[in-house]
């Protein structure tokens, strides 16, 4: 069943470039960007400076969201405040006036941190599609870890996988010998099926609890 | 993999590579817990249990069980308050003030410190809750909701109420600022779980994270401006905390300079606990490489700042208290030093001023020892800071017929014991099953002391986008 919904939209096919290092990978970056051959994404274990420059993307609107969020809270803050004890139900205390704007400060300016940090951090989990049940999209999982890799979508480039290849492989991918001598290129091909595409929860759980097979596909470890 | 340059010192020492630094901490979450944390989880449950018994039996019968008398009202509750909101501070500053400064050396010591903060203002949200003796009413009544009275709201002009934004909002933007550095290292461990269970709940926690360079971008930027919004947060909720006595009429508690004094003294406090807690930690998990004694020797130097300026805040009130010639001031101040209640005074004096100024002697603040020591003694004086401003100014009220000796009760202590109990056990689920260090921070500080890496990266041409 799952094949007649076969497409180049679902069933994407990626070719990895595999790096050890930071500096190799703003270079090789920039060298295949160059060569015209579009990245999908770079996937890293930590943040890199200059990476976001170097694939070209635009400045982060994180800022624009908190502005906005904090001047929401600080409004919020000031119509509470004099509403409740200005209009709703003026009392006198200590002489002051009703709405005695200093006293009111303090909470306008927790009420603006608030909105502005939870506005924030909740536009970053929404734009970047972060929630507690995703299913993330594993393209290798040492990318968590020590390793960056650089993921080309090879429906969307019109160089050929070969070019592409040759291209990597000039920018300094990775590359190991093995104890038998053969020589191993940080190239790797990563074809998504429909089921990681879709990401359904589900589905995840109950794989994970029926045989342990999840998107990343490492068996779960049975005893010690 | 690691670049040792003459420039200065590695933060993290051994030679780490990145997959070490995955590999060290990682461990200590995949590993069964060892013989050392369950004794330590164990008594934390003993204090959280015995301490819980004696909480609960005056949540029962009401604050009558504590040793509060009619003139000192405020004793050991707001005391305890103050010292846990104290505490709290110096995780925000590490996290957020550091990270604005570009102090690299707070990735290591980071994660550790903001999970003090949450469970510090975890125990310090405890006592101003139970003290209003209902905690069932008190915990919705200090919210302004509409309700049956009228609605009869909240008052804004008192600083007891700034204190309740205040404090909520520092415990909810330091528990999002925390769990979002957590992410991508739930990350990290969900790639290497093994276990089902393991990878369901570290997928749960981890949002889906898989590090794409467009979602750093966002999360850089985001971080730094959750700094930038919790460093004058951080200074406004002890400066709040300090508005609850210096907004009132009671002299030696109606004092301009409590502001930056109790600021100070926070930081002071803060890092003590946090030494206290990375000392042991440090030991406990072998994170010699991570947290060395560069750190220490930072924190330490940290601590005669700002225990420095709290003397001079001492010194400053007493020089008011002349300088004024209000007899009430005067006489607050002498009683403080050589009243009944001397021996907290000098217990106070001692600690936190004396003591820190051993750091002075480099020997001194580079032995582990020594500064374990020192850590504990300077979170007992800053005990008896908040004790003596508390229970000294009250004890002598304005009729000499109702002046009065506060003693705790066996439930003031055992109330305080079970704040311990939620800290340390908090703490150690923490050191557990969450990762103690902050993996993707630590990676990206791994080279950053080599020279010739700064000059290769020629694509950096944003001003903004600081290393």
């Amino acid at each position: 069943m799952a094949t007649a919904h076969h497409n180049a939209e679902t069933d994407k096919h990626y070719l990895l470039g595999i790096y050890n290092d930071e500096d190799v990978l703003l270079d090789a970056v920039e060298h295949v960007r160059k060569k015209g051959v579009k990245i999908y994404e770079v996937f890293t274990p930590y943040p890199i400076h200059g990476l976001e420059h170097a694939l070209g993307y635009k400045r982060s609107f994180m800022p624009r969201a908190a502005f906005a969020f904090g001047a929401l809270g600080n409004i919020c803050a000031i119509l509470l405040q004099t509403t409740i004890m200005g209009i709703d139900w003026p009392m006198i205390i200590g002489g002051k006036s009703f709405i005695a704007i200093p006293n009111f400060i303090p909470v306008i300016f927790e009420c603006t941190v608030l909105f502005a940090a939870f506005g924030m951090v909740g536009t970053f989990l929404v734009t970047n599609s972060l929630y507690p049940h995703k299913v993330p999209r594993i393209f290798d999982r040492r990318s968590t870890d020590d390793k960056h890799i650089v993921a080309i979508d090879l429906a969307k480039n019109t160089l050929s996988e070969a070019e592409i290849r040759n291209i990597l492989i000039e920018s300094g991918v990775e590359k190991h010998t093995s104890a038998d001598g053969t020589e191993h290129v940080g190239i790797k091909q990563r074809n998504f099926t429909d089921e990681e595409n879709k990401g359904s929860f589900i589905r995840y759980l109950a794989d994970l609890i029926a045989n342990g097979v999840t998107s990343s596909n490492r068996a779960i470890k049975t005893s010690k | 993999m690691q670049i040792v340059t003459d420039v200065r010192e590695p933060l993290v020492t051994g030679g780490k590579t990145i997959h070490d630094v995955t590999e060290d901490i990682c461990k200590r979450v995949e590993e069964a817990p060892t013989r050392s944390w369950w004794i330590f989880f164990i008594l934390s449950l003993v204090a959280l249990f015995s301490g819980g018994y004696f909480m609960g039996d005056m949540l029962w019968t009401g604050i009558g069980r504590w040793g509060l008398n009619r003139t000192v009202q405020w004793a050991w509750d707001i005391t305890n308050f103050v010292w846990w909101v104290g505490i709290g501070h110096a995780g925000t500053l590490i996290s957020a003030i550091l990270l604005l400064f570009r102090q690299k050396w707070r990735t290591s010591i980071n994660r550790a410190a903001e999970a003090m903060t949450i469970f510090a203002v975890i125990c310090a949200a405890i006592w101003p809750l139970t003290h209003m003796g209902r905690i069932w009413v008190g915990m919705i009544w200090v919210f302004p909701l509409p309700n049956t009275f009228g609605s009869l709201w909240v008052n804004f002009n008192s600083p007891l109420l700034w204190d309740v934004f205040a404090i909520s909002t520092y415990f909810s933007v330091s528990l999002v600022f925390w769990y979002m550095g957590l992410v991508p290292d739930f990350a990290t461990i969900r790639d290497r779980a093994v276990g089902r269970f393991a990878r369901f709940a570290y997928g749960m926690l981890s949002f889906g994270w898989v590090g794409g360079a467009k979602t750093w971008m966002h999360y850089e930027a985001m971080s730094l401006i959750l700094a930038g919004l919790s460093t004058p947060l951080v200074l406004s909720v002890h400066t709040i905390v300090s508005f609850d006595f210096a907004t009132s009429v009671i002299p030696g508690w109606h004092t301009t300079i409590f502001p930056p004094y109790f600021v100070a003294g926070a930081i002071f406090s803060g890092f003590a606990m946090v030494l206290t807690l990375m000392l042991i930690t440090r030991k406990v998990y072998r994170l010699e490489h991570y947290i060395t004694l560069e750190h220490i020797e930072m924190m330490n130097i940290v601590i005669i700042v700002t225990g420095s300026i709290v003397g001079i805040a001492y010194t400053t009130e007493f020089f008011i208290a002349w300088y004024s010639q209000v007899s009430y001031e005067t006489y607050a101040f002498k009683n403080r030093a050589f009243g009944q209640y001397w021996w907290s005074y000098w217990a106070m004096m001692t600690c936190n001023v004396i003591s820190p100024q051993l750091f002075w002697f480099k020997k001194i603040r580079t032995s582990l020892v020594m500064t374990f020591v020192l850590s504990i003694v300077v979170n007992i004086g800053m005990w008896f800071e908040r004790f003596v401003i508390i229970v000294t100014s009250l004890h002598r009220d304005y009729l000499p017929s109702s002046w009065a000796y506060f003693t705790p009760t066996l439930w003031d202590i055992m109330c305080y014991f079970f704040t311990f109990g939620v800290f340390f056990t908090f703490f150690f689920l923490f050191a557990k099953y969450f990762p103690v260090i902050n993996m993707a921070e630590v990676k990206s500080v791994l080279k950053s002391s080599d020279a010739n890496v700064y000059k290769r990266r020629d694509t950096i041409k944003d001003i903004n986008n600081v290393i």
